[in-house]
């Protein structure tokens, strides 16, 4: 019988929640490391039993761990993240240069195919890849050097490199996404790298063409499709089929196309999930009912899921990195609140009940599906 | 010139390096980056916690006592009183009152 394994980042430590393929009784383990910013953990998909983790604290700034027993027992590994050559400046929130200062880890993503190989997303944006299972990190520096990096500024959560999405088909081939720069791909396994961000509008910008200055919030790919990638940005939801060189929208009926999360089913590459959040003035959801809202024709056509989840008085975000989907069939989906609920539907999202309701806030959720 | 110090840490940061609230180290000199240097030594975990790894300054949110006094804004390779050095002492590091 299969197992699932949430791992569950909040604002005052780590959880891990476990249930059997009925994925109806949860057991809970945590807080781990109480007390500090889990901003992300995320096992890799060579070795189940290894999970990465991003702890973090304005105390005492960057932790990273590392537990080869899923998730019983922790290792911190190397935390020093140092840019490559004399980083230099980008903008501030007032258009003047501003030092790049590293901050904190928002993403790790393991390789597809090397267990010691993972990737961080951080915090003044940048990519960095540790070869040693996180003992040391080195810069994927193409990316923050590109012609356009002293014109990235920060959105309202900091400058941030939060989306990381290898393509199973072909390692050379890696996006990523920033807040506020927009979303980028490479081709030469992190060597140079090229906005991607051809079709995204953004009232904030006077330019339409501009090539970076998007609020890209979240971007998800289905591994059996990897030149079609689906993005929330700050307000739309768009898609590109041509590996990000151009994007059209397909928020359609959406009641709001603010949002933060966006996630693909794991075995209908054209359904899509995302949670509609008000506006980016009112980070909760419209008329404080909280739904997820399915696509199942690849976007523009989305209905709402509401069985289970609250129809009143619920007035939470749900952040970008915290929904996922298991690999089980029926498949199931998985989100978090700033409120401190995890739910979870085994069905595909028709109905959802809550595994937990009063964890810390939830940073990021993500889900193995195990033997 | 060496030293046994008596520092003692913040809870967050004997849970990250499983120690007790005071641990004793072999300092070459009593000095706050010598204290500092030492403690990343014999506790890997910590290393980072306190300084930033580049530039070795002293994180903002983080405070040195010693002997009743904040000591944070002194420079830190400048030696700590004499009840430091001895140990009669602990040096104290304070995670600042901030925050939620």
């Amino acid at each position: 019988m299969a197992r699932i394994r949430l791992l569950v980042g909040t604002r005052k430590g780590a959880f891990i929640l476990t249930s059997d393929e009925a994925r109806d009784r949860w057991s809970v383990a945590g807080p781990h490391f109480p007390g500090w910013e889990i901003y992300h953990l995320k096992a890799s998909p060579v070795n189940p039993d290894r999970i990465y983790a991003s702890q973090t604290s304005s105390w005492f700034g960057q932790v990273m761990q590392r537990s080869d027993d899923g998730g019983l027992t922790w290792t911190a590994t190397g935390n020093h993240f140092a840019y490559d050559g004399i980083p230099g400046t980008h903008q501030w929130y007032d258009g003047t240069p501003h030092p790049w200062e590293f901050k904190r880890v928002w993403h790790v993503e393991p390789s597809l195919t090397e267990a010691d190989t993972v990737y961080a997303g951080v915090e003044d944006a940048a990519l960095f890849v540790s070869r040693d299972a996180g003992a040391s990190w080195t810069e994927l520096s193409g990316l923050r050097q590109h012609n356009t990096g002293p014109a990235w500024q920060p959105g309202a959560g900091g400058m941030c490199l939060h989306s990381i999405i290898q393509d199973p088909t072909n390692p050379a081939r890696i996006y990523v996404a920033i807040s506020a720069a927009g979303a980028f791909r490479t081709d030469d396994a992190g060597a140079s790298w090229r906005p991607i961000n051809r079709g995204l509008r953004s009232e904030h910008i006077p330019d339409p063409e501009a090539e970076i200055g998007h609020c890209v919030h979240h971007i998800a790919m289905h591994p059996s499709r990897p030149a079609t990638l689906f993005m929330q940005k700050h307000w739309d939801v768009m898609r590109t089929d041509d590996g990000g060189d151009s994007w059209h929208e397909i928020s359609g009926n959406l009641p709001t196309d603010f949002g933060f999360v966006i996630d693909v089913h794991a075995h209908e590459p054209d359904t899509l999930y995302v949670v509609p959040i008000k506006s980016d003035a009112e980070h909760f959801p419209l008329d404080g009912a909280l739904r997820v809202y399915r696509s199942r024709t690849g976007g523009q056509d989305w209905e709402p899921l509401t069985q289970g989840l609250p129809a009143q008085n619920c007035y939470v975000n749900v952040l970008r990195d915290a929904m996922a989907v298991d690999r089980l069939d029926p498949c199931g989906i998985y989100f978090g609140t700033t409120g401190g609920q995890v739910y979870a539907s085994a069905n595909a999202g028709d109905d959802w009940a809550p595994v937990v309701r009063d964890l810390p806030a939830v940073l990021s959720v993500e889900v193995q599906t195990l033997p | 010139m060496t030293c046994r110090i008596r520092v003692e840490l913040p809870s967050s940061l004997c849970l990250l390096a499983r120690t007790p609230r005071e641990i004793l180290l072999q300092v070459e000199s009593p000095t706050p980056n010598h204290i500092i240097d030492a403690l990343e030594a014999s506790h890997p975990a910590l290393r980072g916690t306190l300084r930033d790894q580049g530039t070795r300054r002293r994180r903002p949110f983080i405070r040195f006592f010693a002997c009743q006094t904040d000591v944070s804004h002194d420079c830190p390779d400048e030696p700590l009183p004499d009840a430091i050095a001895s140990g009669a002492e602990p040096f104290l590091v304070v995670g600042a009152i901030a925050g939620g």
